[in-house]
Formats: structure tokens, sequence, C-alpha cells
């Protein structure tokens, strides 16, 4: 199996506290894997290193490197903006930027140069098809992106991540304020796209994981557990710590 | 609720509601008192000769104000391209770029500029900015740059404060969508931030424009006084406030009637810019 991403003794530290404890992990191409764990198991904070995000916090410090392709991106080699351009992220929140529909997706392809008005369009045309919203939008494209429903603006987020045709998705717990329809919407979209894209979903719901995920890690207070296909980690666990997670002794 | 109290209750909510009907009161008898001292002499020489009237001798007859307000409004002008620009800057940067302890620093360092007397700025202006204008790039010291550097100054805190709470309240989330997207962080800001905080930032430049047409003492410190339009950047000038304040302790009969017309007109410009912020804030909470 080919590895697209590789931790490799990834620690953080938020000033004193140390958030990550020797992460080791391997994420594979097209493929969806799952973070789970309880609050402050440090998911969300371990994709936040992915897209480098967590680095507009005030006194982070990293040890350890995180391998994209190969490439170091802890190291000097990639330029911040060039990682989020390749690393697509989703926020547990959807907060579209307060424009249009299609300036919300035009964002990102406008940054990058990308002006005319009909190659705009066929980006805003695909990005939506794919985070299944065209069909409900494409009557409204200059509304404000601010009437949709929150399910909408999730997918809306899906699209205007897709535009950047990044080739890594992030998605941070996507669906925690959406309705089962939206989810299984969001669910749906994620099926297809692993076809071009390296997905991390993390979540809450063991449930979701156990439905959307190939591949799943098991993170508490900052380490890792364990980590395998969903089909192992969910029939048997090597972990009795994660046993009880997935069937809610704790979380 | 007990007996005795909810009549203690009525009787605190009616006090209250009738200082805070006082207020009020103050706002419509300084109206009413104004208008009463200012309006018959626009009645007796005519709306025209005083708003567009050159020559200003008040005790020959003559109540022409137009070189006022044109000076009011250069100043003002002047003061928020200097004020207006180096204020956003500085919001931008507190808001977007220092971290939480410079933030927690320079906050009210800021607002404290707010609080110096206007006079401490005119007597600055007066003993640095004149004559260094003067010695530099000539004419009188006094003039409309002079003026409007002053003003730009005094004006920093109301703009900084305002616009920075306007930034401050725009989303974290627009941020955090549009670096995920790939922007840079300039690009963040020029592109995401700042026209959410749009309305905001507009109102604090109209408050801060209030601020520096009203200014009085400042004014007649750095400004000259000249009785005519200035026609150059180096040229005195005498504003509508610094009219009144100049005059009013010696003029009499129609003289005085005059410095109220000139009232009347000011009321008129800073009521017509609170208007326009109002409107604009409302817009801005509406959405």
């Amino acid at each position: 199996m080919d590895s697209k991403i590789t931790i490799k003794g990834l620690n953080l530290f938020f000033g004193k506290t140390q958030v990550l404890k020797g992460v080791n992990l391997d994420v594979y191409r097209n493929r969806i894997s799952g973070f789970m764990g309880p609050s402050a198991s440090g998911k969300s904070t371990l994709i936040s290193v992915i897209n480098k995000l967590v680095f507009f916090e005030e006194a982070v410090r990293t040890e350890g490197s995180v391998y994209i392709d190969g490439q170091n991106i802890l190291g000097n080699g990639l330029s911040d903006v060039a990682l989020r351009k390749k690393v697509g992220t989703l926020f547990a929140t959807p907060i579209p930027l307060p424009r249009s529909i299609f300036e919300n997706i035009a964002f990102g392809p406008k940054l990058n140069g990308t002006w005319k008005k009909s190659d705009l369009y066929a980006i805003v045309e695909e990005s939506l098809t794919k985070a299944f919203l065209w069909d409900e939008v494409k009557d409204r494209l200059d509304d404000s992106a601010l009437k949709l429903s929150g399910g909408q603006q999730q997918r809306l987020c899906l699209a205007r991540t897709l535009a950047l045709k990044p080739e890594i998705i992030l998605l941070d717990e996507p669906c925690s304020g959406l309705d089962p329809i939206s989810t299984l919407k969001i669910e749906e979209a994620l099926a297809e796209l692993k076809s071009e894209h390296t997905i991390i979903l993390v979540s809450n719901n063991t449930k979701q994981i156990a439905r959307a995920c190939d591949f799943v890690a098991f993170l508490y207070l900052g380490e890792l557990i364990e980590a395998g296909t969903t089909d192992k980690v969910f029939t048997y666990p090597d972990a009795k710590m994660t046993e009880d997670y997935i069937q809610g002794k704790f979380g | 609720m007990g007996k005795p109290h909810s009549s203690r209750e009525t009787g605190i909510k009616w006090l209250l509601t009738l200082f805070a009907l006082s207020s009020l009161l103050f706002l419509f008898v300084i109206f009413a008192f104004i208008l009463a001292e200012g309006l018959p002499l626009f009645v007796k020489v005519g709306p025209g000769h005083i708003i567009f009237g050159m020559k200003w001798a008040p005790t020959k007859g003559h109540f022409g104000i137009f070189p006022m307000i044109v000076s009011s409004f250069m100043v003002t002008f002047g003061a928020l391209v200097f004020g207006a620009s180096l204020a956003l800057a500085c919001a931008t940067y507190l808001s977007e770029y220092a971290g939480r302890k410079t933030k927690l620093f320079l906050k009210p360092a800021l607002e404290l500029l707010a609080g110096i007397p206007s006079v401490v700025y005119g007597f600055l202006g007066v003993v640095y900015i004149v004559p260094l204008i003067r010695e530099y790039l000539g004419g009188p010291g006094f003039s409309i740059l002079s003026t409007s550097l002053v003003l730009g100054i005094m004006i920093l805190p109301t703009i900084i404060s305002i616009s920075f709470d306007a930034l401050m309240s725009v989303p974290a989330g627009y941020r955090e969508g549009s670096l995920a997207m790939g922007a840079t962080k300039w690009q963040t800001v020029y592109r995401v931030v700042l026209p959410a905080a749009r309305s905001g930032i507009l109102a604090s430049f109209i408050l801060g424009m209030g601020r520096a047409i009203g200014e009085t003492m400042a004014v007649i410190m750095v400004a000259g006084n000249a009785l005519k339009i200035p026609t150059s950047l180096l040229d005195p000038l005498r504003t509508l406030t610094s009219n009144i304040a100049l005059e009013l302790a010696y003029a009499t009969g129609d003289h005085r009637s005059a410095l109220f017309s000139t009232g009347v007109v000011l009321l008129v410009i800073i009521m017509f810019l609170n208007l326009v912020a109002n409107f604009w804030v409302k817009k801005r909470t509406a959405r």
C-alpha cells in the first residue's frame, strides 16, 4: 500500500503543554482515513499540523517530521501557501465568506491567477457537482452564500476546497452540526472523491468512522493508541482501550 | 413579588426614565437655543448671503462665511487623508498581526491619545509643526497643512478603536477558510477581512471626520485664522468653529447673531455626518 503522508515521531507543544506525543502514522493514497478519539485526544491538532494552520496559534513548537510524498513539510522546502494548495481543509462549522455562492468557490482559483469568467464557471460547476450541491444552487449562483442552509454551506465549503484540486482533503468533524441526511450527502461525496484524493476524516462519531473510512487511527491524550484497517480495528482491536472507546464505555 | 417592593420598583423606573429623558432635553434645548439666535439673521439677510458670501465683516453688515465652510472641509479632508490611513494601518496591525501581549499593551496606550486635552495638541503644533513648515516649506507655517496634521493625530484614537472593533468582530472562520484555501496572510487581510469590516471602518472614518470638523482649540492655535479661501496647502485659514470661539467674547447685535448662524451651519453639517454614520453602523448590525 502506498503512503501519501508519513508522520514520524511527531511531538507538539503549546507552550509547556504537550499535545501530541510521539505520533507515528501512515496515511494511504486514495483512501479515507479516520482519526477518532475523545476530546483533547489531539486528533484535530494532528490535522492542523498537516495543513500547518496550527502555527497561527501562539507558542507552538514541534519535533519530528511529517512527510507528504516524501517531502518533510515541517522543514523549509515547501511554503505554507504551496502546502495549503495541496492540502484542502473543511472545518467543523461551515463558514462561507460573505459573498455569493459563485465568488466563494472562485476565491481560491482567483488567488492562483484564474480570472477568465468561463474558466471560473467551469471550475465552479465541476466543484459543486462533485460536492453534490450543483442541482440545488445552479439557478442562484449569485445569491449570498450565507442564505444557504447549514448542510448546504458545508457542501459549499467542500466545493470551494475541491476547486483548488487538492491532493489531500482534511475534514475536521465536518458533520458535527449537520442533520443525518446532510451527513449522508457528505459521506456519499467523500466516497466518490477518494478515487482522486487522499482523505482524512476526523470525527467523534465512531459509527460514521466505521461507515465511511477504510483505515482508522485511535488517539487518546495525544498518543496514537492503535491504527489499522477499519475492519480490523472495529472487530479485533489490539488495545483494550480502543475496544472500550468503540463500545462507548468512555468518550 | 411583594407589594411594597413593586411600588419602589416603579418609583425607580420612573426616576431613571426622567433622567434618561433629561439628556434628550439638553439636546433639544441646545438646538432650540442656537436656532432661535441664529435663524433670524438668515431670514433678515437671506441664507445665500451667509452661506455663499465671501466677505466676513460683521460690524459692517457682511456676514459671508463661505471661506470658513470651505476651510473647515479642507482641513477635515486633510486630517482624514493623513489620520485615517495611519489609523487604519494601525488597527489592521493590531487586530491581524500583533501578538496577544502587544495588543494588550498597545490598545490602551493608543486610547490614551484620546484623553490628551486638545490645547496640548495645539501647543505641540505651534511649538513644533508650525515652525518646521515655515522653515522648510515656506509661508507663515500656520496653514492647512499644519492644521490637517494636528487634526489627523487627534482623530487617530477614534478611528483606530472603532475600526479595530470592526476588524475583531470579523468571524475567525473567514480568516481560517481563506488561509486554508491557500491565500497568504496579506491576501486574507486585504481580500476577506477588510471587506468584511468595511461598513464599520467607514463609520469610524465618519466619526473621526465629525471630531475633526468640530475641533476648535487646537485649530485656533495652528490655523492662523485668516479670513480668505486658502489657495495653497501653506495658506492660513479660519474654520467655522474657530470663528465662533474667537469673536463671541466681544460680539453684539447682528455680529453676535452671525456667530450663531455659523453655529447653525456647523450643527447641520455635524448632524448630517452623524446620521450617515448611524445608518452605516445599523446596516452592519442588521446583516
